[in-house]
């Protein structure tokens, strides 16, 4: 919604001499900025099939062979090319910058040489100060007069606020990767508005909203109102800038498909220039794009591999965004990720898919450039999805494992047709939607504390309340089970706090200025909790409900290992005896988040999701009482436990399926890997298979899924040679990465896991 | 926002066959239990789309490269009831419609519990699905008219074509599985054919000729898959106790496989 409505304005360029809305069709994206009705108006949706798509041209290849020397260097130097260490990074701090000038179609980088980081100190400044360390670049000591005697970080302010009990939660690993020490990330700017309407009119908008703000009474919640709008307007001035250091005026709409996927770059690239969240989505912007691209063929300015080299150009460079991270950081989301999500595909709410010709273009980048982990490439899958098209998805999966899937049929009735994932599976309206991104608590640890009365399993300290722990040999299911819930209701109120602090502090010292000046006035904002450790919580209880789990107790009358005798019914089997107790577990949980009020009534959510911290999470729990020893990873996301989904695939499936959306509304990741030749004997099977697949398990509820096609030897080869797989992309829960630059740990956790077809 | 919508309804799959009238057939005494190896929810290479695949134990022929040597024991496989079985295929026919696929009962030799078998066909008929048996068709005898009315597609595993090298490698006689062929033929039924190709054993070209020249006689081929010998099942045989035969024989070359299809294909075959 926005304030601000007028006439359609007199949208001739006087240089250009051309109307940017020229040939469309009107709505009531002409009176204020509504994208959605602009691309409902505008869109023409494409229900053929991959063979009109172009190649790399000769000057992609050029450019693409210039990038992957300086990736190579990148890699070769351990991770970080180079650093500017010297120059806080905001929207404007460098000069333009370029790989090769002559050949960019698109251009624009976070400083003034690809793949040099920038420092953004107003998270915390220590840990700039870690991440140059330890990636052997030396901090410019000038800063540290500025941070943080004159300027105060997020970091700081938020571990003044921390409760003792936040600290040892978050020390014990109870609660991991609280976005406490870097940016939160998972907000999507919607940054197509940049293209569409120019900043001059975003800049209007904002204005008007900051009248409307003009109120009688000027309480708290008012001024942070005024103070954040009037900081998105020095924001969207500072885009225009950023527009004159690249030659664009950005002032006016953009009147052409190049200057439309320039415009919608340049407003994600302040975003990335400005703001280092853990996850900088891209939105939705294909078919989108698509508009434009398919005014400019139609008026026959563009052919289709021009229009191939604005997505391919404009993915290199969504390919090489890049943040200092501590290797702490680098443990918890490894790989270097940065989240560059992008959505494509779906269905629109009157029923025609929103797969446009630049859906495909998009997706072909993974053949022109080969393989990537970014951007994050999504396809929003509904069964109504023309055939062409999920015959083409299904085929560059198999060929690339560079794709996720996320249930549109089942999301479009919760978010409508102009939403976009955040990061892995948060699905948010753009522009009108954004989230408090609250990482993970770990049930599995959490069941522990449960049996031990609140003290760490490993530590032994009191990190949980006091409660009577079970004191048997024996562990009684329904004795466990009344015990586990208080100790659920007390971690669920110590991390919604924690996030309260978090997330108030953010929105002081760390406000992401051009991501909310590209929302509207008034958005929806959910607090996104999470779990981990969701298969080992339902197993564990399984097991101590169908099997007899002993308990054995260290000299400090701790329960730290446990035997089981007999065997018990594992989640990933489609058996409901164990299945019930996961959705079980996450509604409970989900429950007992929603009892405590949250930071600006933002929504309460959560997700089952882990990314890789599944290891870290894994290392910090001790042995539990399904049978995993101490340290040893948990399954990613929604995943069964490695090796126990015995009963194939579709059983591995339909046990995630089960687990409730509506109780998980920040996503459920399911990440599945399958050998070749398990997935049928020609390659025509195999994409039939695929899309089979994916089509049964959206249909029986699933929310997402990551495909890998490959064997286990080649894996195991990678990492043996890495230099032979520069390009080897693996999806890891809700996200892609380079195989090679996982650590060794996950490399040999990935490795573990279940290989549907494969003899384990 | 929308809110709340019950999704979940789309996965309430029905926990057991709903249709279970017998179409006016004659009246047969239900056999409860068979023997059951394995199974697997989501096998993608044993008949179109994605399937459940039933892997009873049981199998008179003594392949020499047989990788499941453990399931030609009947006895040796799990005791599983009829209902216990179209109970799990019922929770998944929503996923099996849906993906395309349906019910693949292998083994083993499925014809080994012929009974078996066809009440679980017959359960799995009454749900809409697809059905597949993949039989060598040496037991072919033993299926009645009535069972293969229940049956969509026979995936036949015909592992020589002389009398001779059928023994050599199966350890029993050729003329059964022919037979059944040609039934299966005059009943028009569908045959998804398969040939192991083993260097050294099944690697003549004149009786693959002959072979290619009967499979399409038959005119109910679809399909001819080569399967390239592969040791997988080695470590089995190790397992068992059992001395093989193979261990020194390789995989065939891409040539040969492709020189084998090309075989079939002159025959007007779709052979993959």
């Amino acid at each position: 919604m926005n304030v601000y409505a007028r006439e359609p304005f007199d949208t001739i360029d006087e240089l250009t001499a051309q109307d940017p809305w020229r040939g469309f069709l009107p709505g009531s994206w002409t009176r204020e900025i509504d994208v959605r009705s602009f691309i409902i108006a505008n869109v023409t949706p494409y229900e053929g099939d991959a063979r009109f798509l172009a190649g790399i041209t000769p000057r992609t290849a050029d450019l693409w062979e210039k990038l992957k020397v300086q990736l190579k260097a990148e890699r070769d130097k351990g991770g970080v090319l180079d650093v500017d260490v010297s120059t806080p990074a905001s929207i404007t701090a460098h000069k333009a910058g370029y790989i090769a000038e002559d050949l960019e179609q698109i251009v624009g980088l976070q400083t003034d040489a690809p793949l040099k980081r920038a420092i953004m100190p107003f998270g915390g400044y220590r840990m700039v100060k870690n991440g140059l360390e330890a990636y052997g670049f030396k901090a410019d000591t000038s800063l540290d007069k500025v941070f943080p005697k004159l300027r105060k970080t997020h970091n700081d302010a938020v571990f003044d606020v921390y409760t003792p009990e936040m600290l040892a939660c978050r020390k014990s690993g109870i609660i991991t990767g609280l976005p406490d020490a870097y940016g939160r990330g998972r907000i999507i700017g919607d940054y197509r508005r940049v293209a569409l309407y120019g900043v001059n009119r975003l800049i209007e908008d904002k204005q008007a909203q900051l009248k409307s703000f003009e109120l009688a009474t000027i309480d708290e919640e008012v001024l942070r109102a005024r103070e954040e709008t009037a900081e998105q307007i020095k924001a969207l001035k500072e885009l225009v800038k950023l527009g004159e250091i690249y030659g664009f005026d950005l002032t006016r709409p953009a009147v052409n498909g190049r200057e439309a996927v320039q415009w919608t770059y340049l407003g994600y690239l302040a975003a990335v220039k400005e703001a280092n969240g853990a996850a900088m989505s891209l939105g939705r912007v294909s078919s989108f794009l698509d508009i434009y691209i398919q005014r400019d063929i139609n008026e026959g300015e563009l052919n289709e591999a021009e229009a191939q080299e604005l997505f391919d150009h404009f993915v290199m460079k969504l390919r090489i965004v890049r943040f200092l991270r501590t290797p702490e950081y680098d443990q918890l989301f490894s790989g270097d990720p940065t989240w560059v999500t992008e959505s494509i595909g779906g269905m629109a709410i009157d029923g025609r898919p929103l797969v446009t010709k630049s859906s495909f273009r998009m997706l072909n980048t993974l053949n022109t450039l080969g393989p990537a982990p970014e951007p994050n490439l999504t396809v929003l899958w509904s069964e109504h999805l023309p055939k062409g098209f999920r015959d083409f998805c299904a085929e560059t999966s198999i060929r690339t494992s560079s794709i996720q899937y996320e249930n549109d049929d089942l999301m479009r009735p919760y978010w409508g047709d102009d939403y976009g994932i955040a990061c892995c599976v948060s699905a948010m309206r753009i522009g009108k939607q954004m989230q408090f991104f609250g990482a993970r608590a770990n049930l599995a640890k959490t069941l522990l504390y449960a049996i031990n009365g609140g003290r760490d399993e490993k530590s032994g300290a009191q990190v949980g309340p006091a409660l009577a722990p079970v004191t048997g040999d024996y562990l009684d299911y329904e004795d466990v089970k009344a015990k586990f819930l208080p100790m659920m209701e007390w971690l669920a109120r110590v991390y919604v706090n924690a996030l309260n602090s978090i997330h108030f502090m953010h929105d002081k010292y760390m406000y992401e200025r051009i991501e909310m000046a590209l929302h509207d006035r008034d958005i929806l904002r959910t607090m996104a909790c999470g779990i981990a450790g969701l298969s080992v919580a339902a197993d564990s209880l399984s097991a101590i409900k169908y099997a007899k789990v002993k308990v054995i107790r260290d000299e400090r009358g701790l329960a730290t290992d446990f035997t089981i005798e007999g065997d018990y019914p594992a989640f990933g089997n489609n058996d409901d005896r164990v299945d019930d107790i996961a959705v079980w577990l996450t509604e409970t949980f989900m429950g007992c988040i929603r009892k405590h009020k949250t930071y600006r009534n933002a929504m309460p959510t959560q997700s089952i999701l882990t990314i890789t911290s599944n290891v870290v999470y894994g290392k910090k729990t001790g042995n539990t009482p399904d049978g995993r020893k101490a340290g040893v990873p948990f399954a990613p996301g929604a995943n069964p436990m490695h090796g126990r989904d015995k009963n194939g695939a579709v059983a591995s499936m339909a046990s995630v399926a089960k687990l409730p959306y509506a109780h998980a509304q920040d996503g459920i990741s399911y990440t599945f890997s399958i050998v070749p030749s398990a997935l049928g004997s020609t390659d025509g099977d195999r994409v039939d298979n695929l899309d089979s697949l994916l089509s049964g398990y959206f249909m029986q509820g699933g929310h997402h899924i990551n495909v890998n096609v490959f064997d286990r030897e080649t894996l195991v080869d990678a990492m043996e040679h890495p230099e032979l797989y520069p390009q080897l992309t693996i999806r890891v829960s809700g996200y892609a990465v380079n195989f090679i630059k996982l650590t060794r740990e996950q490399q040999l956790d990935v490795i573990s896991r279940t290989f549907h077809g494969a003899s384990n | 926002m929308a809110h709340q919508t019950n999704l979940l309804a789309f996965r309430d799959a029905p926990r057991a066959p709903e249709a279970h009238a017998d179409g006016g057939r004659p009246a047969r005494r239900p056999v409860a239990h068979g023997f059951v190896h394995s199974k697997e929810a989501g096998g993608a290479v044993d008949g179109p789309g994605i399937r459940y695949v039933l892997f009873v134990s049981g199998c008179p022929l003594r392949c020499q490269y047989c990788h499941n040597p453990d399931t030609w024991h009947m006895r040796k496989g799990k005791e599983t009831s009829v209902r216990e079985v179209v109970a799990e295929i019922a929770s998944y026919s929503g996923f099996l419609k849906r993906a395309k696929g349906g019910v693949t009962i292998t083994g083993g030799e499925p014809l080994t519990q012929v009974e078996f078998t066809a009440e679980i066909f017959h359960a799995a008929k009454a749900m809409g699905l697809h059905t597949a048996l993949d039989t060598s068709g040496y037991l072919g005898k033993r299926v009645s008219d009535e069972m293969l009315q229940d049956i969509d597609l026979v995936l036949l595993d015909i592992k020589a074509f002389t009398e001779e090298t059928y023994r050599e490698v199966t350890g029993v006689e050729l003329q059964p599985t022919l037979d059944f062929a040609k039934r299966l033929s005059a009943l028009g039924k569908k045959i998804w054919l398969r040939y192991v190709l083993v260097p050294g054993l099944t690697d003549k070209l004149d009786e693959i000729a002959g072979l290619a020249a009967f499979a399409a006689s038959l005119g109910v081929v679809e399909r001819v898959d080569i399967l390239p010998f592969h040791k997988l099942g080695e470590f089995k045989w190790e397992a068992c106790g059992k001395e093989y035969k193979l261990a020194n024989t390789e995989p065939p070359s891409r040539e040969l496989v492709e020189k084998v299809r090309t075989i079939f294909r002159s025959e007007g075959l779709n052979a993959s």
